[in-house]
């Protein structure tokens, strides 16, 4: 097995993902709302869709602007559905992410030609390799490839939001009503969280696709979640969980030839079962010795 | 568009292609609702997304895509997607929400991991493997549809059989258990249900889009009726059709796909009925709250009149009314004329007066006020200072059947605990 300069800028890019994924995912857990942080991967579809037909090309910001737009409105429609309608929370999900997702799939049919590189294959799976490797070369100089100085950005700002924002985060992840009466904005906090995770959708999904930002989002911060659930440790444990499933995931998709971002998730999915399983058995074990 | 509907009515392919559709959409309408009263919409999306790896698996297993394979492994690996998701909410303390994340993104990327795997084989038969990702109602084949029709016709069979079961298991599953329903058996007949569904319904729109052809009908079904048969109609009529208008939207424009279409299809109906259904659409609750607060208002005003009256005022001047009740003057212009076209109200320069009529009805209101009061204080014993309030919301919805149990209760009592006079309309006596 050949491990090249580019396996390790790949590894160097996805932890940036993964780490800003698994951030986020931790309060998404903790605030029970990781299926919104999953319809809003899918429903930034529409967003780039147009933004692409309107600039042809993936380089802009307005994709960015276009995917944060369907990322809020994403959230702004399910809790339209949800309070304003009344429609129960799980169908109000339901029925917005795959319907915005079809909105999507029908622009991309509509306005651009059969052999464009944007169809769903794309958002879902990522295309990986091409992208990934466009290296941003100055004066014979090599400063990182365009995918890393695409995420980079994000996830320092992830990191700035939570460092900033941990009184009023932690407050409105463990009790929002209790953050209210301290006067915290959770309104604010809540949007401004949704807005980040559709941004690192966007910045993601032309390298490794919406299927590892949803696993991201969820299984690193929920493994993590079963170790312990102090807030700083959660952050901590998933961003290791999320290190160990790229490491061995990347070295999967070397050895058996298969999509980066598929074995990523396979592997986070299968630390998963096995700390699940670990602390079942030992829970058992515990009881039955008391 | 007419040569595309011409289309329909001759070409045998694309009558088969109807059919698959008209019949998924409404196998999933009806398979919808229970999922949908049991709040467990989401699970669909996983069982969608597990339903990738299992069809995988039956084509590495058979080497063939035969779809009564496909859709066997398809099954089995759907129920033990569900049977996870069940297992980490109860083992662990993630909710449901992070269990359906956690095992559709895991089942997906495993299934997504042995598609790159088939596709490297040198097996032909793998082309169209993929459309079990994305749907393609369009290829088909006459053997799917077949399948898709039997497997419908178990579905409705089992439906039908297991009703009583059902509906009382998706409206109270406590009570369920005390009357000795087999609650497990329930369940996992309900899953099994859910999971065929989605394995044949996934053909068309595929694996991120199906959820939505089983919770839209159902959503919008909620808001058409109470009555659970019922529902069940109507989520499977409006499925199927969605499900076929969709297929003909799609074939205006070459090369559009026909699930996202379904789904539009199926997401405009669902909001317009949440908007305008009668009685539970939003429009409709709005207006009846709208002729709620009017009619407190009329009533809260007609009492300010009474009560001006009793003190030996019969005109009344705008300044005068706000003085006894403190309401917006937006408000008060439109309730007052109203009042007067009603016939409660007479205008009489800057002044207004009660008509007869109106005074009738004010002393209806009054009286109910009162006589609630003493009720309260004979039979229920508060003191007379906590009665008001209650008095003051009863009093909109004493009707005159209760108005005459009280009277009664009360051997038509002449004060009220304030010792002030109960008012009697003297065309009664």
């Amino acid at each position: 097995m050949m491990i090249g300069i580019n396996d390790i800028l790949n590894l160097v890019t996805v932890l940036a993902i993964a780490w800003s994924c698994s951030l986020l995912g931790a309060f998404l857990v903790l605030r029970k709302v990781v299926m919104v942080g999953d319809a809003i991967s899918h429903s930034v579809l529409p967003g780039i869709a147009i933004a692409y037909v309107f600039s042809q090309s993936f380089d802009s910001y307005f994709i960015l602007l276009g995917a944060a737009v369907f990322g809020v409105f994403t959230t702004v429609i399910i809790d339209f559905f949800h309070k304003k309608l009344k429609l129960q929370e799980d169908a109000s999900i339901g029925i917005t992410f795959t319907w915005l997702f079809a909105l999507g799939v029908i622009i991309i049919s509509l306005f651009t030609e059969k052999n464009t590189d944007l169809d769903q294959d794309c958002v879902l799976f990522g295309d990986l390799g091409i992208s990934f490797l466009d290296k941003i070369i100055v004066g014979g100089l090599f400063y990182g490839t365009r995918s890393m100085w695409m995420i980079f950005p994000i996830f320092i700002l992830i990191l700035g939001f939570i460092i900033k924002g941990w009184k009023g985060l932690q407050l409105i992840s463990f009790d929002v009503e209790y953050a209210k009466s301290k006067g915290v904005n959770v309104s604010f906090w809540h949007y401004s969280f949704m807005l980040l995770v559709s941004v690192t959708t966007v910045m993601s999904f032309e390298s490794v696709g919406a299927i590892l930002v949803v696993g991201l989002l969820s299984i690193p911060p929920a493994t993590a979640f079963l170790i312990s659930e102090k807030l700083n440790k959660l952050l901590v444990l998933s961003c290791v969980f999320s290190t160990l499933a790229c490491v061995l995931g990347i070295l999967g998709s070397i050895n058996f030839d298969v999509t980066m971002s598929s074995s990523i998730v396979v592997v986070s999915g299968i630390l998963f079962v096995i700390v699940w399983l670990t602390k079942y058995v030992f829970s058992n074990l515990k009881t039955k010795a008391a | 568009m007419i040569n595309n509907l011409h289309y329909f009515f001759e070409d045998a392919v694309a009558q088969k292609v109807l059919l698959g559709v008209a019949v998924i959409g409404f196998i999933a309408g009806i398979v919808g609702v229970f999922s949908f009263l049991r709040k467990k919409t989401l699970v669909a999306d996983a069982i969608s997304h597990a339903v990738l790896p299992g069809v995988c698996v039956g084509f590495i297993f058979a080497g063939t895509k035969d779809p009564v394979v496909l859709m066997i492994a398809a099954v089995v690996v759907g129920w033990l997607s569900v049977w996870m998701i069940d297992m980490i909410v109860r083992t662990t303390k993630l909710t449901e929400d992070a269990a359906i994340a956690i095992i559709s993104t895991f089942f997906f990327a495993i299934g997504s991991v042995l598609l790159s795997y088939i596709s490297k084989s040198e097996n032909a038969e793998q082309t169209g493997l993929k459309n079990f990702l994305f749907g393609n109602a369009a290829t088909m084949t006459e053997l799917d549809v077949n399948v898709f029709v039997i497997v419908s016709l178990v579905i409705l069979f089992v439906v039908v059989l297991f009703f009583k079961q059902f509906k009382l298991f998706c409206f109270d599953e406590a009570f369920s258990k005390v009357i000795g329903l087999k609650v497990k058996s329930i369940e996992f007949l309900l899953s099994t249900l859910t999971v065929l569904t989605v394995a044949i319904g996934i053909q068309a729109v595929g694996v991120v889009l199906m959820s939505a052809l089983l919770i839209a009908p159902a959503s919008a079904a909620r808001y058409w009726t109470n009555k659970l048969s019922l529902m069940l109609v109507i989520a499977g009529l409006f499925g199927l059709f969605s499900g076929v208008s969709g297929v003909v939207i799609s074939t205006f424009k070459d090369g559009m796909p026909t699930g996202p279409w379904i789904v539009t299809v199926l997401f405009l109906f669902t909001i317009l009925t949440l908007l305008f259904a009668p009685k539970k659409g939003w429009y409709s609750i709005k207006r009846l709250n709208n002729f709620n607060k009017f009619k407190i208002m009329e009533e809260n005003l007609l009492k300010v009149f009474f009560q001006y009256l009793e003190n030996g005022k019969e005109e009344l001047k705008v300044i005068e009314i706000l003085e006894k009740r403190p309401v917006e003057t937006n408000d008060l212009e439109k309730v007052l004329a109203r009042l007067i076209k009603k016939g409660f109200l007479l205008k009489k320069g800057l002044k207004y007066q009660l008509t007869i009529n109106g005074n009738v009805e004010a002393m209806r209101i009054v009286r109910s006020h009162r006589l609630w009061e003493l009720y309260l204080t004979k039979r229920m014993k508060f003191k007379d200072d906590h009665i008001h309030g209650s008095a003051e919301t009863i009093e909109h919805l004493i009707t005159p059947e209760i108005e005459l149990e009280l009277l009664k209760e009360l051997d038509f009592p002449k004060e009220d605990p304030h010792n002030k006079a109960i008012p009697y309309d003297d065309r009664d006596k």
